[in-house]
């Protein structure tokens, strides 16, 4: 078991509480966290428009993690972050598997507002397609 | 050379193919319609998005982006046509061509970064509303099918992803409404009254023009304002390319192969163009991530035309007008007007006078520069604020400047400082958090320290930094022997 702990986030409420469960799982069996971010196709020409150049954008979704990071920092885990580009549900799914990781932990709804609310979709895609174990915290 | 070639084109052939012939479908309804805007036969802007995508993949700079006739160029274009014919537009598509060849060479992309991106914002918010105004005639007032039509259409469009996702949905929205279209009697207008169809490639001519400085003064202005807006697009596609797949590209050879493409283009008949925001988006997602994505497209467009022309001219205009709505809703920048609140007052302002210069004119380049020459007036007011503290201690009187003093600057700083102080023998200014950028920077400490001199006020000057001491040094009257006021 020399795998990371995949956190799934998006800076909303539910993937700060992800995190506190990532964290404690990361201190149970002493692993890394890999904070992966996804940014949606749909959402790259507005990010693009609106920002100065490729560090500028960097910066600002970084900053989306900022209070997820905050956390990590104070509980002093490991961890790594991950900004990746595709549908989330997905790209998480293909990270995951390609990386091998040994958890995968995201929150039970994100950001994107209705989507989620209706169906959950992009936890339960994850929680479908990827073969270890999953945490969805509600 | 060879290893990135084999990259670039086959390191990804069935998600590029795939990805093709969805770009390919959801071309031919855009393609036409863009024809329509630009007031030319559909065949034009079909052979120009088959050239143009075809030639792009050898020679473009951004692999996976595709380029083809676009609405931003068919709005510049419309003039042209209308006033001298279809052979001056080939004419100017090759001269655009030549033009954005020529800006490639020159390395003009690194000049993007001085476009602001409220600007950029304006530049697709513009071109949203201009592509949905050019709706209008062609279905306001004809009849209320043509409004049932179009609802509809926009019905299919936006409902069906929820559960097809492989069918570019506006396909299935053309074919569904044309089939109504033929066997009910609606009487409708379609692609056929506005234009023909013909089933064979396109082939290479000279455009009919006289070769005299005549032609070349009527193409050249749209050819320019072409080649710019065609860049622009094409640039801005380029980064959210980039953006979307987390890979580079060469944006100067992106910007000659913009050139190449429409030279070639020019000769086989087809209408200038650039590089789609939308379509890119829709071959990125479709898994498109190569040159052969692009190729596909191109390629599996003009073979679908040669076998289906026939039906073509049996769209429905509604249905048409239809994707155009659509078009223009996924240009327009939402997140521009929400957040509104959030960003400063001074860049909504600069993004609406790019819209407004651009729907009054119907020439985006004019929007653009409007933008760019406004947030430059901005950004100097902005800059140009100097701030002058002072304090006492005994006789000496201690200021110090903050801020970049400059010819938009000197009257303001001037005028910060009280020149008839009581009781005051000297005069220090602390310049170590202000630069002094020009001549008129120069000028204004002259006049500074000679007014006090006047006075009999010593001045002593403190913190310049070195561009600033030594253009003090090379310009500045006050310490030279014999200074006076006039010096300037």
């Amino acid at each position: 078991m020399s795998g990371k702990i995949l956190l799934a986030s998006d800076g909303s409420e539910h993937a700060l509480r992800a995190a506190d469960e990532a964290i404690k799982l990361a201190k149970a069996f002493e692993k890394e966290i890999v904070v992966a971010y996804v940014i949606d196709f749909d959402r790259s020409k507005e990010d693009v428009l609106h920002s100065n150049g490729s560090l500028d954008r960097e910066q600002k979704r970084k900053k989306q993690l900022q209070s997820t990071e905050q956390k990590l920092i104070n509980e002093s885990v490991s961890y790594t972050v991950k900004v990746l580009h595709g549908v989330p549900g997905p790209t998480i799914v293909e990270y995951a598997n390609k990386n091998a990781v040994d958890y995968v932990v995201i929150g039970s709804r994100g950001l994107n507002g209705l989507q989620g609310m209706v169906l959950g979709s992009v936890s339960h895609k994850v929680a479908k397609r990827v073969n270890c174990p999953v945490l969805i915290v509600k | 050379m060879a290893e990135k070639l084999k990259q670039e084109w086959f390191s990804n052939i069935r998600g590029d193919i795939l990805s093709g012939l969805v770009v390919a479908l959801a071309l031919i309804p855009e393609a036409i319609a863009f024809s329509i805007i630009a007031g030319v036969d559909p065949m034009v802007g079909l052979y120009a998005s088959f050239c143009i995508a075809v030639v792009i993949s050898f020679v473009g700079g951004r692999p996976a982006m595709i380029s083809a006739a676009t609405g931003a160029m068919a709005l510049v274009m419309v003039t042209l046509v209308k006033d001298h014919g279809l052979q001056y537009l080939f004419a100017a598509t090759i001269l655009t061509g030549i033009l954005q060849l020529t800006f490639g060479w020159l390395k003009i992309a690194r000049l993007m970064k001085f476009i602001p991106r409220s600007v950029m914002v304006g530049f697709v918010n513009a071109l949203a509303i201009l592509i949905f105004m050019a709706q209008v005639p062609h279905f306001v007032g004809i009849s209320t099918m043509t409004y049932v039509f179009v609802a509809a259409t926009l019905a299919i469009i936006y409902i069906l992803p929820r559960f097809v996702k492989v069918v570019p949905s506006p396909l299935v929205a053309i074919i569904t409404m044309t089939i109504i279209a033929i066997y009910g009697d609606f009487n409708l207008r379609t692609v056929g009254d506005l234009g023909t169809i013909t089933q064979s490639l396109p082939s290479f001519f000279i455009p009919d023009v006289p070769l005299n400085f005549e032609t070349l003064s009527i193409i050249f202005p749209t050819a320019l304002a072409l080649s710019i807006v065609g860049l622009l697009e094409s640039l801005l596609t380029a980064s959210i390319v980039d953006d979307m797949t987390d890979t580079g590209s060469n944006k100067h050879r992106e910007a000659r192969g913009q050139g190449i493409a429409n030279i070639i283009n020019g000769f086989f008949g087809g209408m200038a163009g650039c590089a789609m925001i939308g379509q890119s988006v829709i071959n990125v997602k479709s898994g498109g991530r190569g040159r052969l994505s692009t190729f596909t497209a191109g390629a599996v467009l003009m073979f679908l035309i040669m076998v289906l022309g026939g039906v073509v001219v049996q769209i429905p205009m509604p249905a048409l007008v239809g994707v155009m709505i659509m078009v223009s809703i996924g240009t327009f920048d939402w997140s521009s007007i929400t957040s509104m609140k959030k960003i400063p007052l001074t860049d909504t302002i600069v993004m609406i006078v790019t819209v407004v210069t651009v729907v009054i004119t119907h020439d985006l380049s004019k929007g653009v520069f409007a933008g760019i020459i406004l947030s430059a007036l901005f950004f100097t007011a902005k800059i140009s604020k100097v701030k002058v503290t002072s304090s006492q201690k005994e006789h000496t009187l201690n200021y110090r400047a903050e801020g970049q003093i400059f010819f938009a600057s000197v009257t303001d700083f001037v005028e910060e400082f009280d020149y008839q102080p009581e009781g005051i023998k000297n005069v220090t200014i602390d310049f170590s958090e202000a630069h002094i950028w020009d001549d008129s920077g120069v000028a204004a400490v002259d006049k500074i320290v000679l007014k006090y001199r006047d006075n009999g006020i010593d001045v002593v000057l403190s913190g310049l930094n070195e561009a600033s001491s030594s253009m003090i040094k090379k310009m500045a009257v006050h310490d030279k022997p014999g200074a006076r006021l006039t010096g300037h």
